[in-house]
């Protein structure tokens, strides 16, 4: 049992903080998110490409550094905390996770190295419109080596190079590779909560695509996405952590009626709560990186537990922080409100809470039933 | 105990009903943006409407005919209110003036240069702000340190305000001031009002996190106003600060805005499985939950109605409609938002009834906070309704200037 990063761990956290205190400032952020033209940051991701840390967790033989998928929600914990405009989670924890879990050899042999350098940007696209994706609303469709449909939103569409895409096809559901820049694909940049995260629409009229091998694509996206909600429960937990910072800071530089804020039991216990759903989240992160690193049997019940307590904490945190800060915490110049759209968008990013509460409770309810047909064997 | 009107009352809402169906202003002509508070083609329609309401009467109605209301009574008011609330055509850009301020001024000033700022007011001609938080002064009101010093029959204020809604477009406004620094903090201070082009005023808008810049810094340098612009006593300004933020409480506890059902339609059209989001019982218990407390705060609005109707002042409990409503909509926004997956983030022309809901999602934050934030409400309720003792002060009783203090 060891529920902590290791010491080397611990340096090269301690080494991305740095490194992102230098090249992902505040302002850094802000300069995305005050220009519509832009919804990411071009050379800061080439300098996080430069960095190694697309390729954290990609093995060597696909061209990847193979740190480790600790060492990668390390990062994630970074890149959360430094609110980094960059399509990180689109590329590493989406798209190569779904080349990793369900691409050919020839697809990882042939894309994974871009990705582990950075110089590809790929996405995940699956939801069509309002409400959880199910396979009655799957309208996008596969025949003949062709996509048709439209996708909406997808995270970094305009930026990705490259989509896997979630189809039905004349048997079921697949999941397809597509060149974004080729034949049959149109997309448009759309405005969402986070303008620092792109949001798009892809439509497909005939695009050539390639399917991924198998032939349940709904069940490999859930895959993918367990593994994905580890990864983005830490970069919840950064900045959770960081609001929750910010919030403290004031809360001791500030007077009313005489005296710090922080001295006051309502501003003490509005942190205090929000310490506490912090630590729930790190928990339950935690436990889902160990799951995700040892391909743990655990993993779809620790993803779903980790995705729900760190949406819940990082909502939390980001709107008690512009509380604790007052009027100056509603303003644009401030930075609170970086924390409270991200807070949004990851919530929503692959599926809201609802969706993810259900599949969690789904899980506990399998796992309860195993253990008590274990037990019966047993008795 | 009755929530049905009285055979009177019903008489007079039937009449309103009719009345502001035939003259209701349409807002389908404006876009979805034109449609957001501040907008000038907004703000356009909203000024039609007060001065159609008041040629006919329905404005500030419970107010003397003297001042340019119609000399009716409280109760008549708030039906009139509810009916242009389930009409959809209530605005605020006069509440601040007619709900908070010209009420405090009456109560104090009856003198002709006062009086003659009222009915341009009430038929929206003139637009009124608050001018009292200062960047050292929020939740301690009684903090401000901008200082208006006596020079002859004038007097000559510095300092600065901030966070005042409206400012940039407002006509007048209500100002507190320090006039003396060697008493106590809530001994030394004066209200004044004056006209937003005075010499020596600035106004420079503040952009909130929704990106909108509808508060605004005001600085004032020298700025010279005559003492007949005073209201109440020198050093007596507490006590008019105190009755308009009661009257603001009371107002701003009412709420406009999306309902319950702008959220069971989002739900009713949002698909899940093989139906709606509508039909989700995880969905169902939330509304049920959400439905007891908007409605409560609008029931709630009958107690102030009911001591407004036996002439008394609504009491320290109207803070617990302002800290429901604000609250209420931040929950509901998450989840509007979240029952539409991962759709809900997207807060451009695509969104679901507009961006409406991403848009207030925004905003939620800041209802928290103005009109007195949530933590300020709870310790009302609890030192003024529930009788506990209040926190140590240290800065009651002490001279203004020896108050410790930080940015
Ligand atoms: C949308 C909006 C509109 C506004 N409109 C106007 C306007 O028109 N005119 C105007 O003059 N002002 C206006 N305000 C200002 C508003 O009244 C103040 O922002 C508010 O009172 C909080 O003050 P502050 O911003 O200085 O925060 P602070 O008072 O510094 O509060 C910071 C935090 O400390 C907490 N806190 C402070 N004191 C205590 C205490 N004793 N016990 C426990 N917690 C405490 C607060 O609750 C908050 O969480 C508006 C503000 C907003 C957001």
């Amino acid at each position: 049992m060891n529920f902590d990063y290791s010491d080397e761990q611990k340096a090269l956290k301690d080494q991305a903080r740095r490194f992102l205190s230098d090249v992902c400032a505040p302002q850094v952020v802000r300069a995305v998110l005050e220009d519509p033209g832009r919804d990411h940051d071009a050379a800061l991701w080439s300098r996080i490409g430069a960095q190694g840390w697309c390729g954290a967790a990609i093995p060597e033989a696909y061209g990847g550094f193979a740190f480790g998928y600790v060492e990668l929600c390390g990062l994630a914990e970074e890149l959360g905390r430094a609110v980094a405009p960059v399509p990180f989670a689109s590329s590493i924890y989406q798209f190569a996770e779904a080349l990793l879990q369900a691409g050919s050899e020839a697809q990882k042999l042939a894309l994974l190295p871009d990705v582990a350098s950075g110089a590809l940007i790929g996405t995940l696209a699956f939801s069509e419109g309002p409400g959880i994706m199910s396979a009655q609303r799957l309208a996008t469709q596969f025949s003949n080596g062709a996509l048709n449909g439209v996708k909406i939103p997808v995270t970094d569409g305009c930026a990705a190079q490259r989509a896997v895409v979630l189809a039905r096809n004349d048997t079921g559901t697949g999941l397809y590779l597509v060149d974004l820049e080729g034949p049959g694909v149109s997309r448009r940049s759309l405005s969402s909560i986070d303008p620092t995260r792109g949001a798009a629409e892809l439509r497909f009229d005939n695009a050539p695509a390639e399917p991924l091998p198998g032939d349940d694509g709904l069940a490999q996206l859930a895959r993918i996405h367990d593994r994905t909600a580890v990864l983005l429960a830490f970069e919840q937990l950064g900045g959770a952590d960081r609001a929750l910072e910010m919030a403290r800071d004031y809360a001791l530089e500030r007077y009313a009626f005489g005296r710090q804020i922080g001295s006051y039991q309502a501003i003490k216990h509005k942190l205090a709560d929000v310490f506490v759903k912090n630590e729930v989240a790190r928990a339950n992160a935690y436990y889902g990186a160990w799951a995700l690193a040892g391909d743990a049997p655990e993993l779809p019940l620790a993803a779903a537990a980790a995705r729900v307590a760190a949406s819940e904490a990082y909502w939390f945190a980001a709107k008690e922080n512009i509380q604790a800060h007052g009027g100056i915490g509603f303003t644009w110049e401030a930075d609170c409100h970086f924390y409270y759209r991200r807070a949004g968008h990851l919530g929503l990013a692959i599926g809201g809470r609802r969706e993810w509460q259900r599949r969690l409770t789904d899980r506990l309810e399998a796992s309860m039933a195993s253990e008590q047909a274990a037990g019966a064997r047993a008795a | 105990m009755n929530f049905e009107d009285t055979p009177e009352e019903a008489r007079y809402r039937a009449q309103v009903r009719t009345w502001i169906a035939d003259n209701a202003p349409d807002l389908e002509g404006l876009s979805t943006q034109e449609r957001r508070n501040w907008h000038p083609r907004h703000k356009e329609v909203a000024r039609r409407w007060q001065a159609r309401k008041a040629d006919a009467g329905y404005a500030c109605i419970s107010w003397p005919q003297d001042w340019g209301g119609a000399g009716g009574t409280a109760i008549q008011e708030a039906i009139f209110n509810q009916e242009e609330a389930r009409a959809g055509v209530q605005f605020t850009y006069f509440m601040t003036g007619l709900n908070m301020l010209l009420p405090a001024l009456l109560e104090h000033n009856r003198d002709a240069l006062s009086l003659a700022r009222v009915p341009p007011a009430v038929r929206g001609e003139e637009i009124w702000c608050q001018l009292f938080s200062e960047p050292a002064s929020g939740s301690d009101s009684a903090g401000i340190r901008c200082t208006a010093t006596r020079d002859g029959d004038d007097w000559v204020i510095n300092g600065q305000k901030v966070w005042n809604s409206g400012a940039h477009v407002a006509d007048y406004g209500m100002l507190v001031a320090r006039t003396d620094p060697d008493l106590p903090k809530h001994k030394g201070m004066t209200v004044f009002w004056l006209d937003m082009k005075t010499p020596g005023l600035e106004v420079r808008p503040i952009r909130v996190m929704s990106g909108e810049a509808e508060l605004n810094e005001v600085f004032l340098d020298e700025v010279r106003i005559p003492d007949a612009q005073r209201v109440g006593e020198v050093n007596g300004g507490w006590k008019v600060v105190i009755s308009t933020l009661m009257n603001e409480r009371a107002a701003l506890g009412s709420g406009t805005g999306l309902s319950w059902r702008d959220v069971m339609q989002l739900a009713g059209s949002t698909p899940d499985g093989d139906g709606t989001v509508l039909q989700d019982p995880a969905f169902r218990e939330w509304l049920a939950d959400y439905y007891v407390r908007v409605e409560a705060v609008r029931l709630l609005s009958f107690r102030t109605l009911t001591s407004l109707s036996r002439g008394e002042t609504p009491g320290p409990e109207s803070s617990a409609g302002k800290l429901l409503w604000s609250n209420n909509t931040q929950e509901m926004t998450g989840h509007a938002l979240d029952l539409q997956d991962h759709f809900g983030l997207l807060d451009g022309d695509e969104a679901l009834a507009g961006g409406a809901f991403q848009h207030r999602f925004l905003w939620a934050p800041g209802l928290r906070l103005g009109g007195g934030t949530d933590e300020i409400m709870k310790n009302i309720i609890a030192e003024r309704v529930l009788g506990l003792p209040g926190d140590i002060r240290v800065d009651k009783h002490v001279p203004f200037r020896e108050i410790p203090h930080g940015r």
